[in-house]
């Protein structure tokens, strides 16, 4: 880890304000953070600690949604029971990632910017666009079992690991952000990871400076919500692929996928195909794909899971 | 795999200009904190890089906390701040200036072991014990997390509160690994436990 500077600034407009200096970088949870700056994935030379800000509150909204603080816990969220009831999904998906110690001290806004998981983004001897723009992708052409199979480029192949975040998308979550100049911005959760092209090294639609004070819920969506995650342990692992779902009575709903891009993957047109069924609606929602050898086996994985879903929705009705 | 590497980045060298690199400091910056640690203030000077699991080893001697992985995945390193269970390698000591912190140490000591300290003694739930101080610190919070009605993974219906079940305890000791697979003994001396309380 290289040396660093620290401070605790004593609002959000502080926050912003230091986090846009150059080689500067908000610390909240720190989970995946400190990790990185242990292999020097992420060298920043001064830390924002926001631990002191008071967004750790989960507030209902005058819409009948929830305005989730940055900093509420994993563990709070999930445990919430407005969100137990009413947001289900985000629950399940909370509880099916990381352990209790990581969802301790993991937030709402860190788990959406946590930094992929992909192997040779880990490993600093190998070459990698996400890492270092331009050095090359190791992945492509490499183990790519944990690896995307859809909207990825020939620059990255990389998955986004939240299971948060997928949850979220099918939710229609929207981000509330704070610039350094003062500027609050709402940015739907469609657009706010990035899909990788040529420049893989930049994730989300935040600037830099910016600073994330809160997950908007909108109202309830109703109808089943589930979470399933296909992974190769039964717990503390990511997904090999993940399928957040809202079904309702006869088979219309939602459904968004992890695992297999590098952003949570939503196709709204491929949700009129659920009442035909889970072949039907992974044909939609994937076209397109390019798997390798090695994660082809995603494709039949998301249809077998999303049957699965449906099915037992059809059980329960 | 090496050969594929190397062509991904012939490939790709010809891409966009480096970005320009941040400032880099080399000379390392020290801070002052103060760590409340079973119950005692210890005021220290660190360099702002250390971790909390390493404040507590190396600075105050704590050496009860184990430093497995060091990158959050083991949970040997486990203790509480504030009375949740957290990985002490994930975060930094000047991130926890007046945080009440209590270590395997502040649970139990030989002439007064903790209950679950007890439990582990009498089903035999280590070898060589070495993860065993960071699953003592994560069993005695999984009691109370499930006590606080906090849901798993293997929570069936999610509204209700949690059940005391092995199945719910085993999921929840996911972020404990031991080495020398001693689970079903673990296992044992935390329901043990549970059962007393409940």
């Amino acid at each position: 880890m290289i040396p660093f500077t620290y401070e605790r600034p004593g609002s959000p407009a502080e926050a912003a304000a230091a986090a846009a200096k150059p080689g500067a970088k908000l610390i909240a949870g720190g989970t995946n953070l400190l990790d990185l700056m242990k292999l020097e994935i992420e060298t920043p030379v001064h830390l924002v600690d926001v631990n002191g800000l008071a967004l750790d509150t989960i507030e209902a909204t005058g819409d009948g949604g929830l305005r989730i603080g940055a900093l509420v816990s994993n563990t709070d969220l999930a445990a919430d029971a407005r969100v137990r009831r009413d947001y289900a999904v985000l629950s399940r998906a909370l509880v099916s990632g990381a352990s209790g110690q990581l969802r301790n001290k993991a937030t709402t806004a860190g788990n959406l910017l946590q930094r992929t998981r992909c192997p040779y983004f880990y490993d600093t001897a190998q070459p990698c666009n996400k890492r270092s723009p331009g050095s090359g992708c190791s992945a492509i052409g490499g183990m790519t079992r944990q690896l995307a199979i859809i909207g990825a480029s020939e620059a990255c192949i990389a998955t986004h690991p939240s299971d948060m975040a997928v949850a979220l998308r099918v939710l229609d979550a929207e981000i509330e952000t704070l610039s350094g100049e003062g500027t609050t911005r709402r940015i739907p959760m469609a657009e706010f990871h990035r899909l990788p092209g040529d420049t893989p090294e930049i994730e989300t639609a935040l600037n830099a400076g910016n600073l994330i004070t809160a997950v908007i819920l909108p109202r309830p969506v109703p109808g089943r919500h589930v979470y399933r995650k296909v992974r190769d342990r039964a717990s503390y692992a990511f997904a090999l692929v993940s399928v957040a779902a809202i079904i309702e009575d006869g088979g219309r709903g939602r459904v968004a996928l992890g695992g297999v891009a590098h952003k949570p993957w939503r196709v709204e047109a491929a949700e009129s195909e659920l009442a035909r069924g889970a072949r039907a609606t992974t044909a939609r929602l994937l076209e397109g794909a390019r798997p390798s050898r090695d994660n082809a086996f995603k494709i039949t994985l998301v249809e077998r899971t999303l049957d699965a879903i449906l099915s037992d929705a059809r059980g329960a009705q | 795999m090496a050969g594929s590497a190397t062509a991904g980045a012939q490939a790709l060298a010809k891409g966009s200009e480096p970005a320009p690199s941040p400032p880099r400091s080399l000379e390392p910056v020290h801070s002052r904190v103060r760590l409340r640690v079973n119950g005692t203030d210890h005021d220290l000077e660190v360099d702002t890089r250390t971790s909390l699991l390493d404040a507590l080893r190396e600075h105050l001697h704590l050496t009860g906390t184990k430093k497995g992985c060091d990158h959050g995945q083991c949970g040997a390193c486990t203790i509480m701040v504030d009375g949740q269970r957290i990985n002490s390698c994930l975060t930094l000591a000047v991130m926890h200036e007046g945080d009440a912190i209590t270590t395997i140490e502040g649970l139990g000591t030989p002439d007064k072991l903790h209950p679950m300290q007890a439990a582990f003694i009498s089903h035999d739930g280590y070898q060589c014990g070495y993860c065993t101080p960071g699953q003592i610190c994560s069993a005695v919070a999984v009691l109370e997390e499930i006590g606080q009605g906090i849901p798993s993974h293997v929570t069936a219906d999610i509204s209700a509160a949690p059940s005391l079940s092995a199945d719910e305890i085993r999921e929840r000791m996911s972020g404990n690994i031991c080495r020398c697979g001693a689970y079903s003994n673990i296992i044992e001396a935390i329901t043990e436990v549970a059962g007393r309380r409940a």
